[in-house]
């Protein structure tokens, strides 16, 4: 472990898995040369018994806590991950991994096929929730961690959190699942597929291949961002942040972005192209309407948790994230106690809509605090 | 120990499963897992009762008796127990009847509005009584639905309920068990806890082996 100047123990790298270990897809493909890039914090105890997996959300990355290589800006969890915070590095140790199909460093459409020497595309295969879990569970192992005293996640990472209950439950001691689902609804696919078209109606997009024409579908891309980002805020909150407010004096009476929330909207888009793979956002989203963790088991999600009775729960939700509702997370609750397992459930007052699990709410502090230190209680 | 704590952890099994709806911050079911090694789960409706029972290291869902006890599936639990709520419930007789869906026992308490306290207050002043066992006045109190001895009992025997134990209760004072049908205790019980079943045994659901969804069910 590099143990530097930080105050915190840390570690990041990318690993690579032979082809003697390739990774089996849903689709029934298989990803060969498969690779994962990864950050930790913290150390590994003597009997492996502290670590918790860390599952980041649908345009996230590894760098949970600590500084970011590239943008310089701090983590996105460092409520949660960092010195004195719930999930403490003198504690626990914390690994966080970038999903397949993305584009920080894990294998995704970016990376190149070793058949071809050429960048995937969409040639790169189809991926599902279930197969970012699984390529989870060979680092996981790669790194000798035979049972993870926790996962954690919100939005999509939250969806990885109840695979994760369902495929490996003799795996983990613990799961949190903070403002997610165990399916997408017809509305989430909606919204998905509005991004998607808005990429793919980019000509710089050209079929995906854009990388060898050395362009990008920028615009396609920020427009889907705009459109999402829409979804991860509450009424309350742009009306709070921006009401009618203009940028200038007085209207244009022409198309330039005269509101504030228009020139929001337009710098999250721009400044996302800058971070993001649109093939990636293409394959996580797709990956994310995929997702009915009840499917597999006759469309009872009871059944997919029967395996997790020892499994300790703890599922949150936000009551303006009108994205992934309270009662989805009631619906998760519901099979787990019909499964027996032990859950527990709260639903957190804040105006800041889905986004709220990333933003200040001390409550979920409190709650994941109390919830992890319990965890942390029984090493 | 609070003396209806006392007597609850006198009335439980050991190891039992058991739920405490309106749990607050996890007490009794704290002590429940550390005095009789029950398995213990908790319903409760402030986010500050749910936080702290986490830190307790107890599983407990954000949720109220009225609207939230239909998340469990049928016989979960060995007792649900309802501690000083019923009375505060928007349908008690609902209610009542999903803690005994819920679990093969109820362990229940309440304010006995048919106190001599009560029934003096009323009386002499001709107000809603405020007394030691209810000090809220009227425009107020969460009781919204307040029962004398002999209405609980006429509920329970409209629910074809069996009353295995009854125990009048006075903060301070060791609990007293009673007869609760004898109508001088309807003057006397200040509260009133008690143990229920059902008569006629739960059609029991499907093996347990195989769950099945609730939203399926």
């Amino acid at each position: 472990m590099d143990g530097s100047a930080d105050i915190m123990a840390q570690d990041s790298g990318v690993w690579a898995f032979g082809p003697d270990k390739p990774l089996r897809l849903d689709s029934g493909a298989k990803l060969d040369n498969l690779e994962i890039a990864w950050r930790s914090f913290g150390t590994l105890n003597a009997d492996r018994s502290n670590a918790v997996l860390i599952c980041h959300a649908l345009t996230l990355d590894q760098h949970v806590a600590g500084i970011h290589p590239v943008s310089g800006k701090e983590g996105w969890w460092t409520r949660l991950v960092g010195p004195g915070r719930p999930l403490d590095p003198a504690d626990w140790f914390i690994l966080c991994s970038n999903v397949i199909g993305g584009c920080n460093g894990s294998s995704g459409p970016g990376s190149v096929d070793p058949a071809t020497g050429q960048p995937y595309g969409l040639t790169f295969p189809v991926i599902t929730i279930g197969d970012m879990v699984r390529a989870q569970a060979m680092l996981v192992e790669a790194f000798g961690i035979k049972k993870l005293a926790a996962v954690v996640g919100g939005s999509m990472g939250g969806m990885q959190v109840l695979q994760w209950a369902a495929d490996y439950p003799q795996r983990l001691e613990a799961a949190v699942c903070v403002a997610s689902a165990a399916r997408h609804s017809a509305q989430n696919i909606a919204f998905h597929e509005v991004g998607r078209q808005a990429v793919m109606a980019d000509p710089d997009w050209r079929g995906g291949a854009y990388a060898s024409a050395g362009v990008r579908p920028e615009k396609g891309l920020a427009v889907a961002r705009m459109a999402a980002h829409i979804t991860y805020l509450s009424e309350a909150a742009l009306q709070r942040k921006f009401g009618r407010e203009l940028q200038n004096d007085g209207l244009s009476f022409g198309f330039d972005a005269d509101f504030q929330v228009e020139s929001y909207l337009r710098h999250q888009g721009g400044s996302f192209v800058n971070r993001f793979d649109a093939n990636s956002y293409l394959y996580i989203t797709r990956a994310m309407d995929y997702f009915d963790l009840a499917a597999p088991h006759g469309g009872v999600l009871a059944q997919a948790f029967r395996g997790a009775r020892d499994v300790k729960f703890c599922v949150l939700s936000f009551t303006s994230d009108w994205l992934y509702p309270t009662l989805e997370s009631r619906h998760i609750v519901r099979a787990l106690n019909a499964a027996g397992a032990q859950a527990s459930f709260l639903e957190i007052e804040s105006d800041k809509g889905h986004d709220a699990f990333l933003l200040d709410e001390p409550v979920m502090d409190g709650a994941l605090r109390g919830f992890l230190d319990s965890v942390r209680s029984r090493w | 120990v609070r003396e209806d704590f006392r007597e609850i952890l006198r009335l439980v099994r050991p190891g039992a499963r058991v739920i405490d709806v309106g749990c607050g911050e996890g007490e009794l079911l704290e002590l429940l897992v550390r005095e009789k090694q029950a398995q213990g789960r908790g319903l409760e409706l402030e986010a500050a009762g749910v936080s702290a029972c986490l830190a307790r290291g107890l599983a407990v869902v954000q949720g109220d008796a009225d609207r939230d006890l239909d998340a469990f599936p049928s016989r979960a639990f060995d007792y649900a127990i309802l501690s000083q709520t019923l009375q505060a419930t928007h349908n008690p007789r609902h209610v009542l009847s999903e803690l005994l869906r819920i679990a093969d026992r109820a362990i229940v308490s309440f304010p006995n509005f048919g106190h001599w306290r009560v029934r003096w207050s009323l009386l002499s002043r001709g107000r809603m009584p405020e007394t030691r066992a209810l000090p809220e006045p009227w425009w107020s109190t969460p009781n919204i639905h307040l029962c004398s001895l002999a209405d609980f009992n006429a509920l329970t025997a409209d629910l074809d309920l069996r009353a295995e134990h009854c125990a009048a209760l006075v903060r301070g004072q060791a609990a007293r068990t009673i007869d609760p049908t004898r109508g001088i205790e309807n003057w006397r019980a200040e509260n009133a806890l008690f143990l229920l079943s059902r008569r006629t045994p739960a059609i029991d659901p499907e093996p347990t082996d195989t769950p099945r969804d609730l939203f399926e069910a």
